[in-house]
């Protein structure tokens, strides 16, 4: 069964004023349990304003969203549980940091859902685990942290919430390389582990590429496609056309396709490129 | 939602009003409040009824935004207008209930104080409409220049004004985000008794409070890396200039004011 599904989903900043703008424009969308999607588009595609509506942050203008099969909006209470069921990484989430130690900040979560202290503690330990964070930061203030630790902390406070559906908004954005692939590699074993959700919106090819099994791209406000990377890598005139680009690894490869040298398609990751190239020079 | 509140309601345009220096403003503007308390009557405000309207069809503001304007002061209307109305005792008596008494002079003058307080806030609230809040801080600036003999730093405290306003829709959107990221984390923000709500702003300040240092500090950095020293020898890229459209401005309200004490001579007489 569809985890997350829409039907017409508008919404519409500023209705009424002269700065109206459709920021999402009538999008049907299924996303299925257990996908591990990216999410892209330019800047201002919609992409933010989508997720928001995920969890019922947003009220959409017109159309709907049901998430677990359960329509948003139709009793006003029912929302606060859907935040525990699909949580979300906003961009920048450090900012969001105030406790006065790292474990009281990922106990918000889950003290706000209304669990046990066992419980708290068990989910704590486990996300803290997950993402790298050690005892010894556990008792300290948050803002002594360096800006991946703080970054990491922020994460797993929602983490330990433990959503079905995680959404996180370029959750590698600002940091240094290492940074990038410490994040991106305890979304993805965070994704192996428990089999939820997980969407990843994200501005680097490279990233979406090596991690996730299906892309929704985002254009204009209008949802352009939501299949699988390769389907959507493949169709790289039409990404070109909207501004986006496909990994660098692809465009290498289209380009020795159009020099005449047989290569295959859908090379979107370097690991594969080497086997490809490899298995190529054996024969 | 958050972001429909609006401090500094500058309402671009190219009107007479919009064009005048700034300063000249903020002066008329308190002619324009001195002209309202002279008058000792309801002949004598009615010009200054007049002299509001008038200024407000020149400045070619929708009308709509007076009432804009009010809405926020309507408690206070209501409250001077009771205040008066039983609290009057002198005059013909009208009506009387247990302790309280309504006299005729009571119904004047609450009318009165009502329609002063309009045409006080509809009259200085075009000075903010009308003016950028950048262009009135500068006039701040140099309308309070003289007191630098004094030892007032009138340069630093116009530049953290200036900051101030800069910083207010920037600190809005901020609050906006971190509301956002702790509602999606289950902060109950809505539900609760007082002190519930109270305590569930903490989640939202504290990441405010550290946002607003870190901005003082990158700003602080960045008029460093511009060599910013304060006022001393600081030339503007604005110049304010004076001209006839002030002189005109001026004369006009002056007119009006001289029309105010006219009325208020023949009125006692």
């Amino acid at each position: 069964m569809a985890i997350i599904k829409t039907e017409g989903l508008t919404y519409v900043y500023g209705e009424g004023t002269p700065f109206r703008k459709v920021a999402v424009d009538s999008v049907d969308l299924e996303i299925e349990s257990g996908d591990f999607a990216g999410i892209i588009g330019h800047t201002g595609s919609g992409k933010s304003t989508l997720i928001q509506h995920f969890n019922g942050l947003l009220k959409p203008t017109s159309g709907s969203v049901w998430i677990d099969g359960e329509r948003l909006w139709d009793d006003k209470a029912k929302l606060r549980p859907v935040r525990f069921k699909v949580g979300l990484v906003f961009q920048y989430p450090e900012y969001q940091l105030f406790e006065e130690t790292v474990y009281k900040d990922i106990a918000f979560g889950p003290k706000n859902m209304g669990l046990d202290e066992d419980e708290i503690d068990r989910r704590i330990k486990e996300t803290a685990r997950l993402v790298g964070i050690g005892d010894s930061l556990m008792s300290k203030s948050p803002f002594e942290l360096s800006g991946g630790q703080k970054r990491r902390v922020a994460i797993a406070g929602v983490m330990a919430m433990e959503p079905k559906v995680l959404i996180l908004d370029e959750p590698a954005s600002g940091l240094d390389p290492k940074g990038r692939e410490h994040i991106l590699g305890m979304i993805k074993e965070y994704h192996q582990e428990t089999g939820n959700t997980v969407l990843l919106v994200s501005h680097s090819m490279e990233d979406i590429a090596r991690n996730v099994q299906k892309i929704l791209v985002m254009n204009d406000a209008k949802l352009f496609c939501y299949d699988e990377t390769a389907k959507v890598f493949h169709r790289s005139e039409e990404l070109r056309a909207m501004g986006l680009a496909v990994p660098q690894i692809t465009r290498v490869f289209e380009r020795l396709r159009a020099m005449g040298i047989d290569t295959g398609e859908d090379v979107y990751t370097v690991k594969y490129a080497a086997r490809l190239l490899l298995e190529k020079l054996k024969k | 939602m958050i972001k429909d509140i609006t401090i500094g309601q500058y309402f671009p345009g190219s009107s007479v009003l919009h064009r005048m220096d700034s300063r000249i403003k903020i002066i008329l503007t308190a002619v324009f409040i001195v002209m309202l308390f002279a008058a000792k009557d309801i002949a004598a405000l009615a010009v200054g009824i007049l002299f509001t309207l008038v200024t407000f069809l020149i400045s070619k503001i929708p009308l709509k935004m007076m009432g804009k304007s009010l809405k926020p002061i309507i408690p206070l209307i209501i409250f001077t207008a009771l205040l008066n109305l039983f609290f009057i005792r002198s005059g013909e008596l009208l009506w009387q209930w247990r302790f309280i008494k309504i006299t005729d002079q009571g119904i004047d003058t609450s009318v009165f104080m009502v329609i002063r307080i309009i045409c006080l806030i509809c009259g200085t609230s075009l000075l903010t409409y009308t003016t950028s809040p950048i262009d009135l801080t500068d006039a701040i600036e140099r309308l309070l220049s003289p007191l630098k003999k004094i030892k007032v730093p009138v340069h630093e405290l116009a530049m953290m004004m200036t900051i101030a306003l800069r910083f207010i829709p920037t600190l809005i959107e901020e609050t906006d985000k971190i509301m956002s990221a702790q509602k999606a984390r289950g902060a109950d923000m809505e539900t609760g008794s007082l002190i519930q709500k109270a305590k569930a702003m903490v989640p939202i300040l504290i990441p405010l409070f550290v946002a607003s240092f870190r901005h003082a500090e990158e700003l602080a950095l960045a008029m460093e890396c511009r060599c910013y020293h304060g006022g001393e020898g600081r030339t503007r890229m604005k110049q304010l200039k004076l001209s006839m459209i002030d002189l005109y401005g001026s004369l006009f309200t002056a007119a009006f004011l001289a029309s105010v004490i006219a009325v208020n001579i023949l009125m006692k007489k």
